[in-house]
């Protein structure tokens, strides 16, 4: 079959440092996936096309860049599956990261980041005398989350790192997952304090993205939600995000629905004034007047326009059976 | 077609304006809906952070009630289709689990037997109404109207959990919709990215930023309005636009409309009884363009 491929190519030294696309008609077999393409191009037609790759079997992690938009590692991914119907394919860079030249970003913001969740086993006691033996049992949970062959295609389409840099990524947490749920690992607390920080877990938006683009079917926003739930669970519950949830929960326990009205109050930790016999979160509350100030005008304008919640926030129908099956199950996961 | 009118929290809580343009526009193209009174929230994605199986064995007593009801689930929220679709699928390929979470069910006397259909407003348009027989329902075509898709996060993605495979037009409805009223599809990259609201009160000024990139990419290509078949992205692409309006120092002004209130817009609906006159970027202009006041 016939191929149109347009590359995205960008190179510093040329005299057209601006990035544009370059068209590469060719000729391929109907098993050929994008990577097998780019290599003939670069071998038959303009060698000066940079790309990386290895392995050519979704092994080493090399070769991830955007097809039509989306990450993907391009040798596993087939012709036929993602030309459309003129059989034209868009082939970029992976995103959130600094192009080096055509297809080559630069990793190393993205391995400082892994290496910044200490990506290494730390247990406590005097060493063993050969490895640090676990059973199999206790290591099985672990296979979906050590497949990640840190190609990057989860970094790439990050909605999040798109608009804050210092988020750690999913990537990272993916990895940083991997430790605390490994059972020889004796660092939890100390890990999920760190985790817990800013441009950690809770700046996750859960747009799915990386679950999406992951070749390997690591899952990292999954992860990154027990992480969440793990460092509620170990105390460190004194940040917007765990209030958000905790505040989200209780609302839908009580009532059956949420209340939008008193959510992001709640958030910012003025739960107090809600919840009788809860303490106002004085520190919180100080660190987020500025925010909840901020939230003002938006409320007002909303409020003129009549775009606001019910003030008195009614329970649903059987609503006690919502909180039955809360009672039921809270304890128990 | 009657449906089991699954509304959610957000269309009679922060955007009230939904709920009565959803109960109106599908009046008018015969879809009959019975509300669910006493459906739970479906978790939104945060109450499954916490537990996943109490997120689950909520969604599993909706679907339990709309089977005995008899009628497929619709939905108006890209959020609680994609919360309820990820549960339907867990509930759907683990028949062990579903009988522990039916146990708990049986207190109440109900039990999912794995039959219901879950639906997007947006779906039905496309997969029961279907886009032909949309097209006979609308008198006033949006015509030169360039509209901005924006999708939200649940109803695309993850594809596995969301019937892509049997349904692939489902991927485009949202354009497919928007040619069927009369108005020109803007093409843009945001459309199947995040709204930022999920971190609006953890990192306020990334979940801006997000809305200030999408509204400015939409509206550099020249959309004139965006619509959405999700009220979360609504709350935060309208009620947070003039914060990212200061955040990058210029004008947006890019009205954001629910998929109802267009829908009815075609339909030659009131703007007023749409809700038109309650978002916070006003739709005075754009209505103005088809004489029309809310």
């Amino acid at each position: 079959m016939e191929v149109n491929l347009k590359v995205k190519r960008f190179d510093p030294e040329s005299d057209n440092r601006e990035s544009h696309y370059q068209e590469y008609n060719l000729e391929v077999e109907d098993y050929y996936t994008v990577l097998d393409s780019l290599i003939k191009v670069r071998e038959e037609v303009d060698g000066s096309l940079a790309l990386r790759c290895s392995c050519r079997a979704s092994i080493c992690g090399s070769c991830s860049m955007r097809v039509n938009g989306h990450a993907k590692l391009a040798c596993k991914t087939k012709i036929t599956d993602v030309a459309n119907e003129s059989n034209e394919i868009i082939v970029e860079p992976m995103g959130n990261m600094r192009v080096v030249k055509d297809l080559v970003t630069d990793m190393k913001p993205f391995w400082d980041k892994v290496r910044s969740v200490q990506p290494w086993l730390q247990p406590s006691g005097p060493a063993p005398e050969a490895e640090y033996i676990a059973s199999n049992e206790s290591m099985l949970h672990l296979n979906g989350v050590m497949s990640c062959i840190m190609c990057g295609a989860c970094v790439s389409d990050c909605t999040t790192l798109e608009v804050d840099h210092n988020y750690v990524g999913p990537a990272a947490l993916a990895k940083a997952y991997r430790f605390v749920a490994d059972p020889r690992d004796d660092e939890d607390e100390s890990r999920l304090k760190m985790y817990s920080s800013y441009g950690g877990i809770w700046d996750c938006t859960r747009c799915m993205e990386c679950v999406q683009v992951c070749p390997k079917g690591v899952a990292p926003m999954d992860r990154i939600m027990v992480l969440r739930d793990n460092a509620m669970e170990a105390g460190f519950s004194n940040t917007n995000g765990a209030r958000h949830t905790e505040a989200f929960n209780e609302s839908i326990k009580h009532s059956g629905h949420l209340d939008e009205l008193t959510l992001p109050i709640k958030t910012f930790g003025m739960g107090g004034i809600f919840m009788f016999g809860k303490m106002l979160d004085i520190p919180a509350l100080i660190r987020n007047i500025p925010s909840l100030m901020g939230l003002l005008p938006v409320g007002l304008r909303a409020f003129r326009r009549g775009k606001v919640p019910p003030i008195f926030h009614k329970k649903i129908e059987g609503a006690d059976k919502i909180k039955n099956i809360f009672e039921k199950l809270e304890s128990k996961k | 077609m009657k449906y089991a009118f699954f509304p959610g929290c957000v269309s009679r809580g922060g955007c009230p304006e939904l709920y009565p343009s959803s109960i109106q526009v599908c009046e008018r193209l015969g879809l009959e809906l019975e509300v669910m009174e006493g459906a739970s929230c479906t978790g939104a994605g945060v109450l499954q952070e916490k537990n996943q199986k109490l997120g689950d064995t909520l969604n599993a007593r909706t679907f339990a009630m709309a089977e005995a009801m008899g009628l497929p689930i619709m939905t108006i929220c890209s959020t609680c289709q994609g919360t309820m679709s990820q549960a339907h699928k867990r509930l759907n390929d683990d028949l062990e689990y579903r009988a522990e979470i039916n146990q708990i069910l049986a207190e109440e006397g109900l039990e999912y037997k794995g039959e219901v259909v879950v639906k997007h407003l947006l779906w039905i348009l496309v997969e029961d109404l279907g886009l032909e027989k949309l097209g006979e329902y609308i008198t006033s075509p949006l015509s030169g109207l360039r509209m901005a898709p924006f999708y939200g996060c649940y109803i695309i993605r993850p594809t596995g959990a969301l019937g892509f495979d049997e349904h692939p037009e489902r991927q485009e409805s949202l354009e497919r919709v928007i040619e069927v009223l009369g108005a020109e599809v803007v093409e843009f990259e945001g459309k199947t990215r995040c709204c930022g609201f999920p971190i609006l009160t953890i990192n306020e000024k990334a979940s801006v930023s997000m809305v200030a990139n999408h509204t400015i990419e939409a509206r550099d290509l020249g959309a004139d309005a965006m619509v959405t078949p999700c009220p979360l992205c609504h709350l935060n692409l309208d009620g947070f636009q003039p914060k990212a309006a200061s955040q990058r120092n210029e004008v947006i002004d890019l009205p954001i409309l629910h998929l109802p209130q267009v829908l009815g817009l075609a339909m030659g609906m009131d703007p007023k009884a749409m809700g038109l006159n309650k978002h916070v970027i006003s739709t005075k202009k754009l209505l103005s363009r088809f004489a029309l006041t809310a």
